[in-house]
């Protein structure tokens, strides 16, 4: 019998050809590998949102195999004596012994709700980066707009969460969605007690909850997130304004091997991040908060970060309640619906159709695949900026009591200082921002007119002093420097850094190259050395 | 002015004088010829007469009698321990509650039974003596120290017990260990969360006034606050938690205070403010140098 011989280093050729064979794979796997992306530290912003969301998948199904969101009442006779003999729903207690009798149980929950939370604040950071250099523009206008989508879908589904363990604070939460549900003229009424099955709790509250947390939203987050990534394959990724960097290509690393190693480095970093936080933050400490009663309603009870704005939005809001009839019925409008049905509306209407209002004001129809530095177009980063002071505003109103309590401040001054901040501060940024933007364009085109400041101080005959600066560009037989234009890019600021695109030493923490050691100065006669030690 | 009235009243006085024996005279026979028709209403007057001076006679008596007794409560003996509560009290709270106690008004509230369980926690958390007149008395360094403090809390409160009565707080100073912790934790959400949050951490409440964090709180403190409803605080009496459940409250609370946190730094339990501020600060702000790191390198 003769042995076959078994060539292992032609087994992935052989591999890949036998797949290729059969599913003509080379062809769109190859244009995927060689795909460029531009490197960038604010291109990953979106990454670590992605890398959440993997998390929260990965933790959030540990946590189905033990949690029930049954509303059935039962005595609670766990790990946790503090509640030993209470009667709680079977979804708080099965929490309960998620957080202590189920062996890392308790890691997996702090690692899915801080990751949740890293999950919407990375978007918002992202949505940041997006709105300030400009990428929203032509052609990428409905990628901002799904963004937007899978910001309102993150905090729905965030909402959700936060509302299934079935302690005092979420059963608070969802009281007051309850609450702002019912002030939705007309309809109001019928939504509540439709999704509530009759009046609030209920009995099938949480069911429904279950099911849109761990199936609904997660599968439409999945869906966008899909067409979200695609699309920015298929529309390239943005880039900066540089050297050799224009309209029309896209440069940076390829795919594969080294952006795809990068991306799965950056993956671990966010999953150690988040394991770090999960690990040594307590997040959510539901045995504090005790099983939901309507009676409970502890003080300082805050929806999570992304939902706090609209608890900030309410405390401002005066008391303007209007009643009025209408067909022969009455109706009220309480104060609530403005700040949480109202303003939510506004803040999801206003963003998705900026990009067509910015394009409109600017008759602007061309492609952008060059990104804006926000000083560059001042106006949109002013705005940019007012928003932003706006919902800061609103994010410090909706903790405003805790702040006042631990920082001995009246209650009711930061409440008037939060009505009085919101109309005065979001104008006072746009106005501050502008003149920065415009403070900062000065400065490049002076560099560029005039070079760069070398700190030598020269004295002149007259007496004057002046600053000697080195010309970027050539200069002329009257030592005026040749004009340059301003690219949108970097102008170098300082001596050492006169290359546009990074420091002139490479090495993050530190040199990981050391400068060539300075020549040798020229020998001096023996006896002057001597003279120089003494 | 004054002497012409006198001069006046002088004549018309010598004139009654010298009218009046004839009058008087007169008047008498009268009374005398229709004595037979009016003699029961003189009698009637006269027993009326009789019975009145028997009662004022009666009611002077009785005044007599009880009036040593009330003066006697006004100023009591005072039992050793309270005389030198009030040499203290004398020294150190007059100024504002006024002399025995009473208040001054624009000032400090009467004293007048609020009882030893309010001086013992008022005086041992340091809030009196106050700073200030402010929203609300804060929790300081007490104004004595060590066993001083006990012995003068005691003293004073022993004082104002004597003089007005109230509440008084059970001997002992460890009631947790004889509390339920799961009663006391359902009791604690229900009565005391809503002001003082669900940690014990404290809360604010309108206009500066604030439910103070209950950290530093000992068993004999939070007992007498429940009993005497300090400053914002309502009054929780027997009739509204029994001694017992008191001690199940108490007994919640140490031990949620000795509790370590099983997630980790509990961030201070103050709920999502916290945690949101620790995700940007920590969260993002490390996974920001990350993208930078990873960025850099090429």
């Amino acid at each position: 019998m003769k042995r076959r011989k078994f060539d292992v280093k032609a087994l992935p050729a052989a591999t890949a050809n036998a797949v290729d064979e059969r599913f003509k794979a080379a062809g769109p796997i190859r244009g995927l590998l060689n795909k460029v992306f531009p490197d960038h530290w604010s291109f990953l912003l979106g990454e670590i949102a992605l890398f959440s969301f993997i998390i929260l998948l990965l933790t959030g199904t540990f946590l189905t195999l033990f949690f029930d969101p049954s509303m059935t009442e039962v005595i609670y006779n766990g790990a946790y004596a503090p509640l030993r003999g209470q009667a709680m729903s079977h979804a708080y207690a099965t929490s309960l012994d998620i957080s202590f009798a189920v062996r890392g149980g308790l890691i997996v929950r702090q690692m899915h709700h801080w990751a949740a939370l890293l999950f919407l604040a990375a978007i918002v950071v992202h949505m940041f980066r997006i709105f300030f250099t400009g990428a929203f523009r032509k052609p990428r206008e409905l990628n901002w707009i799904i963004g937007l989508l899978l910001f309102w879908l993150g905090f729905l589904e965030g909402f959700a969460g936060y509302s299934l363990p079935d302690d005092a604070l979420s059963g608070t939460g969802l009281r007051i969605a309850t609450g702002i549900m019912l002030s939705i003229p007309i309809i109001g009424t019928w939504v509540t007690t439709s999704l509530f099955g009759g009046e609030f709790p209920g009995h099938v509250i949480l069911d429904r909850l279950y099911i849109a947390h761990v199936l609904l939203v997660p599968g439409i987050l999945l869906a966008l997130i899909t067409v979200h990534v695609g699309l920015v394959f298929v529309q390239k990724h943005t880039q900066w304004p540089g050297p050799g960097r224009t309209n029309s290509n896209v440069v940076g690393e390829r795919m594969f091997p080294r952006y795809a190693i990068k991306q799965g480095g950056f993956f671990m970093l966010v999953f150690a991040v988040v394991a770090f936080l999960g690990g040594l933050f307590q997040i959510n400490p539901i045995w504090l908060f005790g099983p939901y009663r309507a009676a409970v309603v502890s003080a300082g009870s805050q929806p999570d970060w992304y939902v706090m704005f609209l608890d900030g939005s309410t405390r401002l809001m005066p008391a303007w309640e209007l009643r009025f009839s209408l067909f022969g019925h009455g109706y009220t409008l309480p104060a609530i619906f403005w700040p949480t049905v109202v303003l939510p509306g506004i803040l999801t209407v206003l963003p998705l159709i900026y990009p067509f209002i910015e394009a409109r004001k600017n008759r602007d129809t061309s492609r952008h695949n060059l990104l804006n530095r926000p000083r560059d177009v001042p106006q949109r980063t002013a705005l940019g900026m007012m928003a932003v002071s706006f919902y800061v505003v609103l994010l410090v109103s909706g903790g405003n009591d805790i702040i006042a309590d631990k920082f001995h401040i009246s209650l009711n001054a930061m409440t008037w200082a939060g009505r009085i901040a919101i109309l005065v501060v979001p104008p006072l940024a746009y106005y501050i921002t502008h003149r920065i933007a415009l403070g900062l364009q000065q400065h490049d085109r002076e560099v560029l007119a005039h070079g760069v400041e070398t700190g030598i101080i020269k004295r002149l005959p007259n007496g004057a002093f002046v600053e000697i600066h080195q010309p970027l560009a050539p200069v002329d037989e009257h030592g005026h420097p040749a004009h340059l234009d301003y690219v949108g890019w970097t102008v170098p600021r300082k001596m050492n850094r006169l290359g546009a695109l990074g420091p002139a030493i490479r090495g993050f923490f530190r040199p990981i190259e050391r400068p060539a050691p300075p020549p040798p100065p020229p020998a001096l006669p023996a006896k002057e050395r001597d003279k120089i030690d003494a | 002015m004054s002497r012409r009235p006198s001069a006046d009243v002088d004549p018309e006085g010598m004139t009654m004088t010298t009218e009046s024996g004839g009058k008087t005279a007169a008047r008498l026979r009268r009374l005398v010829s229709v004595a037979p028709r009016k003699r029961g209403k003189a009698t009637r007057r006269l027993s009326a007469a009789l019975r009145m001076l028997a009662a004022l006679v009666f009611a002077g008596g009785l005044y007599m009698a009880v009036a040593p007794a009330s003066s006697a409560a006004d100023n009591p003996p005072l039992s050793r321990q309270a005389e030198d509560g009030k040499a203290l009290f004398d020294q150190n709270c007059i100024s504002c509650h006024g002399s025995n106690a009473q208040g001054v008004d624009g000032r400090g509230p009467s004293l007048i039974g609020v009882g030893s369980a309010s001086v013992e926690f008022q005086v041992t958390t340091g809030r009196m003596p106050a700073a200030r007149q402010e929203a609300q008395v804060p929790r300081k360094r007490p104004f004595w120290g060590g066993e001083e403090l006990d012995n003068n809390a005691k003293a004073l409160g022993q004082y104002i017990q004597e003089l007005g009565g109230g509440p008084q707080l059970p001997a002992g100073t460890d009631f947790a260990s004889q509390g339920d912790i799961a009663r006391g934790g359902e009791l604690f959400r229900i009565n005391c969360a809503s002001c003082h949050a669900f940690s014990a951490g404290g809360g604010a409440l309108s206009s500066g006034k604030y439910a103070p964090s209950l950290k530093e709180a000992t068993d004999r403190e939070m007992y007498a606050a429940m009993l005497t409803g300090p400053q914002n605080m309502p009054v929780f009496g027997d009739n509204q938690l029994t001694p017992q459940q008191k001690t199940d409250i108490i007994a919640y609370v140490q031990g949620m205070k000795s509790d370590q946190d099983p997630g980790g730094w509990g961030l201070g339990r103050f709920g999502p403010v916290t945690e949101g501020l620790a995700i940007f600060l920590v969260g993002i702000v490390a996974l920001v140098f990350a993208t930078l790191w990873i960025a850099g390198k090429s």
